[in-house]
């Protein structure tokens, strides 16, 4: 699995499953936090405990199975999904920092659930719903980072590394935010998940290309120059949604 | 509602199956339809007409006009608000 050199392909693996594993860790921690915080520690450690082992096995599973798909359906399937999901990304991201969409608040966040979940009454000592509330927090935030491994880690025969490349985003972050805390917002959220959405839409494009025995000059050098450009065209649409919104503000202003 | 609750194998391939639809089409169907058309393309560029070429070049230009496509749909929907 670590077979070859190491590649534009593989920094740009490792890169994007760490930093899409960071934020989805950021915003699963956000909930695990406010849950033990109200509810207590055990039940809430106990739901992320369970939630990450069966996304672990997830992968286990799945992973093997998936390389046994013919590779060129594979890397269509693959750059298809990486395809949309980068671009969703991309998008949501060009949007936040544009002004447009509200930039995801994890302060607020936390305290919309914290309130919620004081008003779910006293808790107990193995607390129902503080294991439900942690094990969907962990289980649907880490589901995309399961599907990213898979996805990326078997289009490169590399599902190893983008696990090992997960799990260490996963307990970074975990230490980092028990040790800061309640200062989750701080993260750069938007900006990594800007960078994750680059390289998704890079490696989707790569794949879809590929799947459809496209011969990319240069081989996987081409991810590179995907990167360069898609991170070229989200500055621009950025630099101009901001510009033409200024211009509908001074148009406006009486 | 009658209150009547489905079985767990109709739940979980419902969970499944939405969520599912949530990742791949949620709130962005025309980035959906646009991988859809850039493969159709790319597949008529490369396997019927054997451009390669053209399909190196046209394939990331799909997907930067899907992009901004997609931008500009929202940027109008925030100012129609």
């Amino acid at each position: 699995m670590f077979a070859g050199s190491v590649s534009s392909g593989v920094v740009i693996l490792v890169v994007a499953v760490f930093l899409a594993s960071c934020v989805e860790m950021v915003e699963a921690l956000t909930i695990v936090l406010a849950v033990g915080h109200t509810r207590g520690w055990r039940s809430a450690l106990e739901g992320s405990a369970v939630a990450l082992v069966t996304l672990a096995v997830l992968v286990v599973v799945f992973g093997p199975a998936i390389v046994r798909v013919p590779t060129g359906t594979l890397h269509l399937v693959i750059g298809a999904i990486l395809l949309i999901f980068g671009m969703q990304w991309l998008r949501k991201a060009i949007l936040r920092s544009s002004g447009l969409k509200a930039m995801h608040d994890e302060d607020a966040i936390y305290q919309k659930l914290v309130s919620e979940l004081k008003a779910a009454g006293t808790p107990v000592k193995r607390d129902r719903l503080a294991f439900v509330v942690a094990f969907k927090g962990v289980f649907l935030e880490g589901l995309e980072v399961v599907i990213l491994v898979i996805t990326l880690g078997t289009s490169d025969h590399r599902v190893l590394l983008a696990s090992m490349s997960a799990l260490v985003a996963v307990v970074m972050v975990g230490v980092v935010g028990v040790i800061v805390a309640k200062q989750l917002s701080k993260v750069p959220e938007n900006a990594m998940k800007m960078s994750v959405g680059v390289l998704l839409v890079s490696y989707g494009s790569f794949w879809t290309g590929e799947g459809l025995k496209v011969h990319w000059p240069g081989s996987d050098a081409m991810l590179l120059v995907f990167a360069v450009l898609y991170a070229a065209v989200t500055w621009l649409l950025v630099a101009m949604i901001r510009r033409n919104e200024t211009a509908l503000a001074e148009r406006l202003a009486p | 509602m009658s209150g009547t609750r489905s079985s767990w194998p109709v739940r979980l391939i419902k969970g499944f199956a939405m969520f599912w639809w949530d990742f791949l089409i949620g709130d962005t169907p025309e980035l959906f339809v646009a991988a859809l058309g850039i493969i159709g393309v790319v597949a008529l560029l490369r396997i019927v007409l054997q451009w390669n070429g053209a399909a190196v070049v046209v394939l990331p230009l799909l997907c930067i006009g899907a992009l901004t496509v997609s931008v500009r749909r929202a940027q109008g929907a925030t100012r129609k608000k």
